[in-house]
């Protein structure tokens, strides 16, 4: 089996599942939403033959393909894994089923609906895998056009706004990634080619790295977001539709924070070493600023988008302080976040569901009428605020260990964010759960259906594994974390010796299997 | 720290209340009437266990007393490990059998005071969650691991003050709690985090054997971060506020949880760490926390003496008592708190278990100048009662005399008069407002609501009262010199303490007797007799400051929303409504607005038919990938 082409057939069944929904008749809902959820279910099912055949132990990528795709451009097909990428990939296979579900409640236009959110799988998942940065682009274009469809389309009543605001802000910073991509691509020594195992170690002057991660990092911070680009995010997240923001906030923002690691670390290294102080700056203040404002936040889906801001700063942190247990930590917060922020919308969108309204003031004193939903949310909510025993606090407290160990004194800030996260979480979970419910709709609101339980309990299962047994995730996370956290030490590409360790630290040795060399 | 081989069973004592938590969050509804028996079933063999193990313990020879059980790697990340392992030993097994004893107790209390609630399986559930995390507080053996109960039984604690969440009140004392001891909890993850680098584990066998190799500065620095741990758990000043409004909570939850139980998290974590804080440059840590704990004992005594909520003067006086424990800690009397801390668990959670029985007599009154006369129709309660007060105000033979003598014997044999002074004032006020607090209740005329047919404590209630008033009466032997002596059997975990030798502890004893009756007798004076009004009005009036202070708790609650939580608040909306909106965002929309003005042309591509934009999108991919893959193949 592990000859069979897993990575390859992840990337594109939702794909072709898109062509497959595109075939059935556009009025048939129960064959749509099927179908539709069947293709996910299977690409997920196919995606833990990447988690089987992953081996923790061997350097580099693997499970990946690598052709000479347009030979006389340098553009190759190259994908492959490591244990970054895996973990970013089954946490999207995980999820998209799940948000298949969510989306039961959408009754118009599902058919292109349905299309949009495969290929937006398609997309996500070849963003975590390419290797190639031609191939990383066109990837990363796919993601971003469904959800702009997700949102305009099928959003609240103020979509058009955040859809062309979302579009607008990734546009603008994909646009200097490309820029960047290009001149990378036409002054690379070895000549033109795309293959970022290639590309590594390329000897840029320290102005030019400067200036080409600062193209990469305007992608990158755009999506995580770091603020202050974040005001795309909580128009988005609110307007989107529950399975658009489960995506939007589980896995997009992840694409910045991975382009983060995969590409403006190790392809300029010297250049991210000088802006630690600042991406580290930028990160605390997200923690903060996020966290401050989430706290006064009077619509519920607007609380979680802010939420996003400080738990994305947590990982940006723990990412770039240099150590392997902060970079450990902010991967694996990575995949917490995607699971507590993930479920949280779902619940979020189950209350709209039943009261369409996401206003705080509108609700009160669920807690009796709906036991169920509250007692889900908050152990979600716990999740989120980092209590130990579930999974936030693993991912939480490496980062702030590795930034203790690396910046001392730099951590108190950040620490305080846990202070922070209880407070808005608590607050919003008293205003809307606890009390007297004293409108009508909300003493004889229906509690969770047996549909909405089964996408939540898997993500609650994963919350409390990771809680009480992170091992088997940090330890096929730990080989790539602290390659680029060597990478983010010392690398340098300024002298032949370096460049040429830092390709052996990443690259080291070919993709499991070679397909094709041309 | 020696690995025994001892202990096996460790696990059980945790997992048993845990499972029981489990059983009743996922079969509540169909478990109902018998969640109680449940509950109190899993708690009560987590005890039996835990006599079994502390046999187990008594058989190894004093100084090898210490037993580690690995159970699974948990954290680990570059030279980063830690484990999920327990300490057996003499200090987490004494937790562990007050633990598990006091709770079992409570457990079976709640049957009876629960009965009526609609929720009835949802708190159990909560009390077995509850005890599973102290028990792994107690038990972890090392610092991370500690945390996780830690924050374990704060989670509780939130889910039980708010478990009538209906109400405000409870809600709000619930989220206040919670949000207070988190801050509490920043200063010990950072003490934490200290730890890994200057000891380079957070195992507490190595932490304590390592902490003299520590600077003395940063020993220093670790050790009063982990006292701000301490200070929110067990509730001193300043982050002792969420306590007294935790009183909404069911009254069981009073017993166990901020009384017996979890409030005394601090004090252990103190203990189990004491080599970290006698690490400390000139003792500048530990006292600290022996000021910190002598002055939280007496502002809170004065407190008492003020309120008139029967669960709240308790409540004051648990954050008085949990006072001394730290005093004693901060002499180097770290057995003598932890004496304490099991008389105080006895003594206090009979006398909370005791009020409840009162409210649950008097359809739910709260009001001590609403009642009295009460141990003749209640006698169970009120001779039970009897015995924790005189307990608490250090009445000889009573349990509480010989813990409360023992910390001050310790401060007066550091040399620490002055702390002593402020132990023996406590003293005072303690017997004063608990006699105040027993008068009230039980003697005088008779005083009831009205329309209110009073009862005695029924069985399940009984029960628990019942071993509570015996242990308040005769727990001092546990540290009787000649019959048991807890210091000595607590030797190896937390070292050796020193009394005074000679006629001295006579003295002291003495005198602490003398205060004891002084405050007995004043209360007595002031709320036993017929004229006792006419005399407190005259008490009042010379000091009326302090009477007008007290009664409005000195306005701590005021100035901390004034000072903190209003600019903070105030802050949060100026970003969020202005500068986020405003500026940040408008700069974003300004751009944008030139964008748009530019591009309008392009609008006369929206058809709006959505099926089109899918298409011309699936279109655009294939293209890419076609035109690609002909440029490939070619």
């Amino acid at each position: 089996m592990s000859n069979f082409p897993f990575l390859d057939v992840v990337i594109f069944l939702p794909l072709a599942g898109a062509f497959a929904v595109g075939l059935i008749p556009r009025d048939n809902d129960g064959a749509l939403r099927w179908t539709a959820f069947a293709v996910t279910l299977v690409t997920f099912v196919v995606s833990l033959g990447l988690l089987l055949n992953f081996d923790s132990d061997a350097a580099g990528f693997q499970l990946g393909t690598d052709v000479r795709w347009v030979k006389d451009w340098g553009v190759g097909y190259i994908t492959g894994i490591d244990g970054i990428s895996l973990w970013m990939i089954m946490l999207t296979t995980f999820l998209m089923p799940l948000a298949v579900l969510a989306s039961w409640t959408i009754t118009t236009r599902l058919k292109p609906y349905f299309v949009f959110l495969l290929a937006l799988e398609t997309g996500m998942l070849g963003v975590f895998s390419a290797l190639d940065l031609f191939l990383f682009y066109v990837f990363w274009e796919v993601a971003l056009i469904p959800m702009y469809f997700l949102i305009g389309m099928w959003g609240y009543a103020n979509r058009i706004y955040a859809a062309v605001k979302f579009f607008l802000f990734t546009v603008l910073g994909s646009l200097l990634m490309l820029v960047a991509i290009l001149f990378v691509y036409f002054n690379a020594g070895e000549g033109a080619t795309f293959d970022y195992r290639a590309l590594l170690g390329t000897p840029f002057s320290p102005e030019v790295q400067r200036l080409l991660f600062l193209g990469f990092f305007a992608a990158f911070a755009v999506k995580v977001p770091l603020v202050p680009l974040h005001t795309w995010l909580p128009d988005a997240h609110t307007e989107a539709p529950t399975a658009g923001s489960v995506m939007l906030a589980a896995v997009m923002l992840k694409m910045g924070a991975y382009g983060l690691l995969r590409f403006a670390i190790p392809l300029f290294p010297d250049a991210a070493r000088e802006f630690v102080p600042l991406v580290m700056t930028l990160a605390i203040i997200g923690i903060l600023y996020g966290a401050a404002v989430a706290v006064m936040q009077k619509d519920l889906k607007r609380l979680v988008a802010y939420s996003s801001v400080a738990h994305l700063g947590f990982v940006v942190l723990g990412m770039f302080v240099g150590t392997v247990e902060g970079m450990s930590g902010g991967i694996l917060q990575m995949i917490n976040h995607g699971l507590s922020t993930g479920a949280l919308f779902l619940l979020v969108g189950a209350l709209y569901d039943r009261r369409h309204s996401r206003l705080i003031a509108d609700f009160g004193g669920l807690s009796k009428s709906v036991p169920v939903l509250a007692g889900i949310f908050l152990f979600v909510a716990l999740s989120s605020l980092g209590l130990p025993g579930l999974n936030g606090f693993v991912g939480e407290f490496l980062i702030l260990l590795g930034t203790w160990t690396a910046y001392r004194w730099w951590v108190v800030p950040a620490a305080f964010g846990i202070v922070l996260a209880a407070i808005y979480l608590l607050w919003a979970y008293q205003r809307v759960f606890h009390g007297e419910p004293v409108i009508e709709e909300n003493r004889v609101m229906i509690d969770l259906n047996l549909r909405e339980v089964s996408m939540l309990a898997p993500i609650m299962a994963l919350i409390v594994l990771i809680g009480v047994y992170p091992k088997p995730f940090l330890d096929t996370i730990e080989p790539a974390a602290e390659r680029t956290a060597q990478v983010l030490k010392e690398g340098s590409v300024a002298s032949r010796d370096g460049a040429q360790q830092l390709r052996r630290h990443i690259v080291a040795g070919p993709l499991v299997p070679v397909l094709e060399e041309d | 720290m020696t690995s025994g081989d001892f202990g096996q069973l460790a696990p059980l004592i945790i997992a048993l209340p845990l499972l029981g938590a489990l059983a009743l969050f996922f079969f509540g509804r169909r478990i109902g009437t018998a969640a109680g028996t449940v509950a109190s079933a899993t708690i009560g063999a987590a005890f039996v266990i835990g006599v079994v193990t502390f046999f187990e313990l008594l058989g190894h020879e004093h100084g090898h007393r210490s037993s580690v059980v690995e159970l699974w790697e948990w954290v680990a990340a570059g030279s980063f490990r830690v484990g999920v392992d327990l300490l057996i030993d003499e200090l987490s097994m004494v937790m562990v059998l007050v633990v598990t004893g006091v709770g079992t107790l409570i457990h079976v209390y709640s049957i009876g005071y629960m009965h009526d609630d609609p929720r009835y399986p949802t708190f159990f559930a909560y009390l077995n969650l509850f005890a599973a995390s102290m028990l792994l507080l107690v038990l972890a053996e090392n610092v991370l691991l500690l945390y996780v109960g830690w924050e374990g039984v704060g989670l509780c604690s939130y889910l039980l003050i708010g478990f009538w969440f209906e109400r405000p009140a409870a809600a709000n004392a619930a989220k206040k709690a919670f949000i207070v001891n988190r801050i509490g909890d920043l200063s010990f993850l950072i003490g934490i985090l200290v730890l890994t680098t200057t000891v380079g584990a957070l195992s507490v066998g190595q932490i304590n054997a390592e902490a003299g190799a520590i600077s003395a500065g940063m020993a220093t620095v670790a050790a009063l971060l982990l006292f701000g741990g301490a200070t929110g758990k067990s509730a001193q000043i300043p982050l002792y506020v969420w306590l007294p409004d935790a009183m909404e909570g069911p009254t069981p939850v009073s017993a166990l949880i901020h009384a017996a139980t979890m409030v005394t998290a601090g004090v252990y974590m103190v203990a189990r760490l004491s080599p970290v804080f006698e690490a400390s440059s000139g003792d500048l840590a530990l006292t600290i926390v022996a000021w910190v704990g002598a002055a939280t004992a007496l502002f809170a005594a004065v407190m008492a003496c003020a309120e008139n909520d029967i669960k709240r003067v308790l409540a004051y006086s648990t954050i008085s008592q949990l006072g001394y424990m730290f005093l004693a800690h901060g002499v180097h009397a770290y057995s003598a708190g932890i004496f304490h801390l099991a008389t105080h668990a006895f003594f206090k959670a009979l006398m909370f278990l005791g009020a409840g029985a009162v409210m649950h007599a008097l359809a739910g009154e709260t009001d001590l100048r609403k009642m009295g006369g009460l141990r003749r129709v209640m006698p169970v309660v009120g001779w039970t009662f009897a015995a924790g007060w005189l307990a608490i105000s250090g009445v000889i033979p009573f349990a509480g005399f010989f813990s409360k003598d023992a910390i001050l014997a310790s401060a007066w044999a550091d040399g620490e008069y002055g702390l002593w002074a402020v132990g023996v004032l406590t003293a005072l006020l303690t017997a004063f407002y608990m006699s105040r607090l027993y008068f009230s209740v039980f003697e005088g005329d008779l005083v009831v609501p009205e329309g209110v047919h009073v009862h005695d404590a029924p069985v399940t209630m009984a029960t628990a009262l019942v071993p509570l008033g015996v242990l308040s009466v005769v727990g001092g032997v546990l540290n009787l010199p000649g019959v048991l002596t807890l210091e000595h059997f607590l030797e190896p975990a937390v070292g050796e303490s020193h009394v005074p030798e000679g006629l001295i502890p006579w003295v002291l004893a003495g005198l602490a007797l003398f205060v004891a009756a002084l405050g007995i007798g004043l209360g007595w004076r002031l709320y036993a007799r017929r004229d006792g009004e006419a005399r407190r009005r005259a008490w009042q009036r010379r000091v009326p400051w302090l009477v007008t202070g007290a009664r409005n708790k000195f306005y701590v609650d005021e100035y901390y929303g004034g000072l903190v939580v209003g600019p903070a608040k105030r802050t949060a909306t100026f970003f969020a409504d202005v500068f986020d909106t405003r500026v940040i965002d408008g700069v974003a929309n300004g751009a944008g607005w030139v964008v748009a003005r530019s591009a309008a042309g392009l609008r006369k591509m929206q058809t709006g038919y959505v099926r089109n934009y899918g298409l011309v999108y699936l279109f655009g991919v294939v293209l890419v990938f076609s035109l690609l893959i002909m440029k490939a193949v070619r």
